[in-house]
């Protein structure tokens, strides 16, 4: 079966303090050099049929109207096989 | 003959019950409906109540925002029904771009319960008529998604048509962009906030004070008078 993932992530300018309160605990669990954190979303999508241009172009439209809210969140569009 | 106010009910909305009976305090009609039910009863108003629909499964409001019932409402707003979505309801006006901007998690990870001090900034809105333009009114404000964002194009045009309908006054309590807690469509009939007006309609309970009962009051003698 065929799958594809969709990452959404927070658009960079929005402030992010889900990742921020990761990225403060981080240090107090002995996990040292990271120096940010941002908390994103993903989707497995396992299709019925095979992953051609129309299939994905009806998830990129899925991703767009409904799993990522453009006027906050990006989001790519991965298949993997 | 009074206005007929519908107030809809999502699986996993909380406060419809409340929202009802502050309709009848005011002296309108309630008329509750479904979310499956695309039909909207000829009601002249539509109140989205808050709660935790579709248990803001994916984000707050985005589920709901596909149900039948918003079909009909999106298309209503469109041709001037009066619409107001207390939170959980203007999250879910948001996510159907009725209204600009989006809501995202409070700046400090924390749900809020309180009573909160809001600032009318425009009284012309169909739910904002019965207050003072700068009126200071006291709501209870209870969420965790509350922080609102818009880009600063979206924000400067909001303020430029004086579509900021409440700030939040004395302290932002939860990372609002500008301390915004409500604002309006272009034309006026569609207006959403965080904090609930429905909570604080009767003396009895809460804090004692009825700051909330406007917004039931305004609409009902715009749809009075219209009539």
């Amino acid at each position: 079966m065929a799958r594809v993932v969709v990452d959404v992530m927070l658009k960079p300018e929005i402030l992010d303090p889900q990742g921020q309160a990761v990225q403060r605990a981080l240090p107090r669990l002995g996990f040292e050099g990271i120096a940010d954190v941002r908390q994103g979303k993903r989707f497995e999508l396992e299709l019925e049929g095979p992953v051609d241009d129309a299939a994905l172009a009806r998830i990129r439209e899925m991703a767009e109207t409904f799993l990522a809210n453009t006027v906050i969140e990006d989001f790519t569009v991965k298949v993997e096989s | 003959m009074t206005a007929r106010i519908g107030v809809v009910t999502f699986p996993g909305t909380l406060d419809d019950r409340d929202t009802q009976r502050a309709v009848r305090v005011a002296g309108a009609e309630p008329v509750p409906l479904w979310h499956r039910d695309k039909d909207l009863h000829q009601v002249d108003a539509v109140v989205l109540p808050g709660g935790f629909s579709y248990g803001d499964y994916l984000r707050a409001g985005a589920i709901s925002r596909f149900s039948p019932v918003m079909e009909s409402i999106i298309a209503g707003a469109k041709d001037g029904l009066p619409v107001l979505g207390i939170c959980n309801g203007f999250q879910v006006l948001t996510e159907t771009h009725l209204l600009p901007g989006a809501m995202l998690r409070n700046n400090h990870l924390h749900f809020i319960c309180r009573d909160q001090k809001l600032r009318v900034e425009n009284n012309s809105t169909s739910w904002t008529a019965d207050y003072e333009q700068g009126q200071e009114i006291s709501i209870p404000l209870k969420n965790i998604d509350g922080r609102y964002v818009a880009d600063e194009r979206v924000l400067d045009e909001l303020e430029a048509e004086g579509r900021v309908v409440f700030r939040y006054a004395d302290w932002n309590p939860n990372g609002s962009l500008r301390d915004i807690a409500g604002i309006t469509n272009a034309a006026g009939n569609v207006v959403g906030l965080m904090p609930h007006p429905e909570h604080a309609v009767e003396s009895l309970i809460g804090t004692g004070r009825t700051d909330g009962l406007g917004f039931f009051t305004s609409i009902l003698k715009k749809l009075v008078h219209a009539s």
